[in-house]
């Protein structure tokens, strides 16, 4: 009972200084939802990666050339076919193409003959016949094309070809298909004038998992000009992508914050003299300074507290509801075409309760810690002060 | 004595929406594991899709996993990045690197 009454009696004094308190809440609210915000997203695209890219070649061999990516002898699948522990190898040609049309950079694939042609993410059919492709949705949308119409690209000698697209990619897939084209795997080499015997990479399928480095290791020995990724390293990409030592988090992150220490580090160095003659006429009517200090506890909880929750609301809401608008500006960049994020809400509790630790109770003891000092100082010197 | 219920109703009820959002991501994302997650998984298993198409803007943002630690200073040495995605990769862990190299036998 007693601690309510001190309860209600801080909800008094906030609502006396109410302009001020509902300043600092907006502000606090901000800090958490951006803070919220951003480790809710780059989790989320962390977890996507990891859970996508589990379906990724078990190991993907490049040829280097003069500290280059180059084309890679199709003569060298035969010997890695040979290791033991090794089923399919296949080559792989896929390369960029500017549209001068858009301006924008597609990514061309072309599609092996034993490729499976059933897909779930697709409207229409893959690819079958020459003359044939399947775009994703951010090329369908900036080329302004569908199923049943033609794509003109320009190929290696400067001369528009005209492909029939007979699918598109649907939006669900856009974080894998969006700028993606995909053609016969013979039109693609003839397209980009791809010396013959030569593709762009290698994938090798390693039937045991814990085998993958050994057998990269093997191809580095085997072939000294050559470059094995394994799948482990494409998906320790993404972490570092979306760790916090990334470029997104160190800048809006720690951006916000700083911000957040500022107003703490205001509250800690001080409070008001109004806020000190409080304190003063309780201290002289009989207030206990535990009372006092329980008293600034629950003015620092009670806006703490508030701003924590509205803060995670809204970050839950701009990130899974809305898709993260006021962020992917941020991760954008000069890319023209970009997909349409969908996050999967996939959440870390501990990264939530870090947020909570980390805003929450600096904020109270920003509050307690002045509060303590005036409560032990002499009611009439601190009234006279 | 009004004050500090109000307090609780609306902490409650800010809790309440809280863990709503967080049962309804959790309904969500099963779903999505049930559906979307295992196509998507399937694509990048049949058409051998190595990267997450986020970055357009150049070889080595479209493709970060299949690019050179040097990547963005590869027109010329030590030039400066100039493609604002860029920024956003973390640096190499200098201690672990992840490069696979030939076994020492």
């Amino acid at each position: 009972m007693r601690r309510l009454l001190i309860l209600d009696y801080a909800l008094s004094s906030l609502w006396r200084r109410r302009y001020k308190n509902f300043s600092i809440i907006a502000v606090f609210t901000l800090t958490v939802a951006v803070l919220g915000s951003i480790l809710l997203l780059t989790h989320s695209l962390k977890m996507e990666a990891s859970e996508i890219l589990a379906g990724a070649p078990d190991l993907v061999v490049q040829r280097m050339s003069a500290g280059r990516h180059d084309l890679i002898p199709v003569r060298y699948i035969e010997e890695i076919e040979k290791i033991p522990g090794v089923g399919a190898v296949k080559s792989r040609c896929w390369g960029y193409y500017y549209d001068a049309l858009t301006g924008s950079n597609f990514t061309l694939l072309g599609l092996d003959e034993t490729a499976t042609h059933e897909i779930h993410l697709l409207e229409g059919s893959m690819p079958k016949a020459e003359g044939q492709c399947a775009v994703g949705p951010g090329v369908a949308r900036i080329r302004n094309v569908k199923v049943g119409d033609e794509l003109i690209l320009i190929d290696s000698t400067n001369t528009g070809v005209v492909f029939e697209v007979v699918g598109t990619f649907t939006e669900e897939s856009s974080i894998l298909t969006n700028d993606l084209v995909v053609f016969p795997k013979d039109d693609l080499v003839w397209f980009f004038g791809l010396p013959e015997g030569r593709a762009t990479d290698i994938t090798v399928e390693v039937f045991n998992e814990s085998e993958v480095s050994t057998v990269a290791g093997k191809i580095k020995r085997m072939y000294p000009d050559t470059r094995p990724i394994t799948r482990r390293e494409i998906v320790q990409t993404y972490d570092a992508v979306f760790n916090w030592r990334s470029g997104m988090m160190l800048t809006v992150f720690l951006s916000a914050l700083i911000a957040f220490s500022i107003l703490a580090w205001d509250k800690a160095t001080g409070i008001s003299a109004e806020e000190r003659r409080e304190v003063g006429i309780l201290k002289a009517i009989g207030w206990d300074t535990s009372d006092v200090l329980e008293l600034k506890f629950w003015e620092g909880t009670v806006i703490s507290l508030t701003s924590f929750l509205l803060g995670l609301i809204f970050a839950f809401v701009h990130v899974f509801f809305f898709g993260a608008p006021l962020l992917t500006p941020v991760l954008k960049g000069w890319s023209v075409i970009f997909p349409d994020f969908h996050f999967t809400p996939y959440i870390d509790l501990y990264q939530i309760a870090v947020i909570g630790f980390l805003t929450v109770v600096p904020y109270v003891a920003s509050t307690v810690i002045p509060s303590w000092k005036t409560a032990v100082t002499d009611p009439e010197e601190v009234m006279r002060s | 004595m009004v004050r500090h219920r109000i307090f609780i109703v609306l902490t409650a009820l800010k809790v309440a929406i809280l863990i709503g959002i967080l049962l309804y991501c959790r309904g969500h994302l099963r779903v999505l594991e049930g559906s979307e997650v295992p196509a998507k998984r399937a694509l990048s298993r049949q058409l051998g899709l190595t990267d997450l198409s986020i970055w357009t803007e150049a070889r080595y943002t479209r493709h970060p996993s299949q690019a050179d630690f040097f990547a963005p200073f590869q027109d010329f040495p030590s030039s400066l990045e100039h493609f604002p995605a860029g920024s956003v990769v973390a640096p190499p862990r200098f201690a672990a690197p992840v490069r696979t190299e030939p076994s020492p036998e």
